[in-house]
Parts: structure tokens; sequence; C-alpha cells
């Protein structure tokens, strides 16, 4: 008698449901978390230490920053990177430690909707600044 | 370094195995994801007042003069040594996953991340609240 094995290998996965997300998603906190070094230490550098820090800042202030197109982009890209590689981060920790589907559900639609409105109302202020705005 | 030479995943697990629930790795991602998450809020509310700047410059002034308020002062410490944590250790964790030898000097490189955050949180504890204390001990 032989002994007849049927499939001695794992099957396989199903190739169509799978997806990569989760591994762009991996990979893009490293690539902005690399990015973020710089821009926010920078930012919190100048803001919070540099000649005099926060006590300095005013309207002014920001109005003399976003005179430059370089500034301008410095905070357009830190605000779109650090809302999404922020919004992930906190995507993770509910899908960790939320126990209910519907709660799973409802944080991270409250997420979602919270970083459309940070990055939407973010970047309408740097593109519409205007420094002549009566007080 | 425990155990010099040894290969960190010799043994079985009940054995000389490696240890991560307790072990220093734990508590360095249980704080990663502490300060990430304080971040994320604070991010949340610091475009939210920024903003203000569309609205009126009396009213963006307003608010940022709540950010120069001692106890403030003292929240933007903790955020600027929360986000510098967060910094290092998020480096130490690529250098982990794309360095050939980072898992091996993982342990090391956390004790680096932690000298680097005191030896730059000393004078920017300094710089930072110098006026704050100054003023809060009668000064001009």
């Amino acid at each position: 008698m032989s002994l007849a094995l049927d499939k001695p290998r794992q099957p396989r996965r199903p190739a169509a449901r799978r997806s990569n997300g989760e591994l762009y998603s991996w990979l893009f906190m490293r690539l902005s978390g690399l990015l973020l070094v710089v821009l926010v230490l920078g930012h919190l550098f100048i803001m919070n230490i540099l000649d005099g820090g926060v006590h300095r800042i005013n309207f002014g202030f920001v109005a003399g920053r976003w005179a430059s197109p370089f500034w301008q982009f410095w905070d357009l890209a830190m605000l779109w990177l650090a809302q999404i590689h922020g919004g992930n981060g906190v995507r993770t920790v509910i899908n960790d430690y939320a126990r209910k589907d519907s709660t799973r559900f409802w944080l991270k639609m409250l997420l979602y909707v919270s970083m459309v409105l940070i990055v939407s109302l973010g970047t309408f202020v740097i593109f519409t600044f205007d420094p002549n705005i009566s007080n | 370094m425990t155990s010099a030479g040894a290969p960190e995943r010799s043994g079985t697990t009940r054995g000389g195995g490696t240890l991560y629930r307790g072990d220093l790795g734990m508590w360095s991602w249980v704080a990663h994801r502490i300060t990430g998450v304080l971040t994320f809020f604070f991010l949340f509310t610091h475009v939210l007042d920024t903003a203000l700047v569309r609205v009126s410059p009396n009213a963006y002034d307003a608010v940022i003069e709540t950010y120069k308020n001692p106890v403030v002062n003292l929240f933007e410490v903790g955020l600027v040594g929360a986000v510098l944590y967060h910094a290092l250790n998020g480096i130490r964790v690529m250098l982990v996953d794309f360095w050939e030898k980072g898992a091996k000097y993982q342990r090391v490189m956390l004790w680096t991340v932690l000298a680097v955050w005191v030896v730059v949180m000393i004078p920017g504890f300094y710089f930072m609240m110098e006026r704050t204390i100054s003023e809060l001990v009668g000064g001009h």
C-alpha cells in the first residue's frame, strides 16, 4: 500500500483577495517619517526655541513668513504629511484596540472626517492668506 | 546587550529565547504610540488656531497669547519632548527595518535615542522657558 498524501503543500492563498495596502501604509510611514523629522523638528526649533521662541509669534510674524513661497511650501508639505502620517498611525491604534466592529467603524469615520477637515482647512488658509486683512 | 556573542534568537521559547513582552523594546513601542497620538491631537488644535489668521489679526493674536501663558509654555516643552522622542525612535525603527545590523543594535540605539533626547532637551528647556521663568521670579 502506498501512502496517499493529498496536497502535501500548504494551499495557496487566494491571490485575488489580497491587497498590498498595508505594505504601502508601512512604507509610507517610514518615507513620510523621514521627511517629517526635518520638517517638524525644523518647525519646532524655529517657532519655539530660536530668537525668543513663542513670545515673538503674532499675526505680523506669520505674514512675514508666508510672504515667502519657501515657507508656504514647507508648511503645506508638513500639513499634508503630518495629517496622513498621524491619521494612519491613529487608524492602526483604532484597529488594535477597538473591540466591536461598530466601534471600530465609527472611530475610523470620525478620524477620516477630521483628517479631511484639517487638511482642507489648512490648505485653504495657506493658499488664501491675506496679510492686509482688516482687524 | 545581554549574553555577549550569543545569537539573539537562540534557544527555545521558554528557555533562553528572546523576550519582548515587558522588555525595554516593548516600552519604546508604547512610548512611540503615546507620543504619536498626543502629537496628532495637538496638530488638530494647532491647525484650527492657525486658521484664525484668516479671520482677523486680533483673533489670531488673542489665541496665540494663550501659548505664552506659563503653564501652556510648559506643555510646549512637553510637546517638543514628545515629538523629539517620536522622531529619534522613528529613525531607530527605520534602522531596525532597513539596516542589516539594525536588529542586533536595537537596544544600543534605544539608549542612544534617550541620551540624545536628554542632551537636546536640557538646552531646549532653557531656551523655551527662559523668558517665562525670568518673568515669574520677578524680572522686568
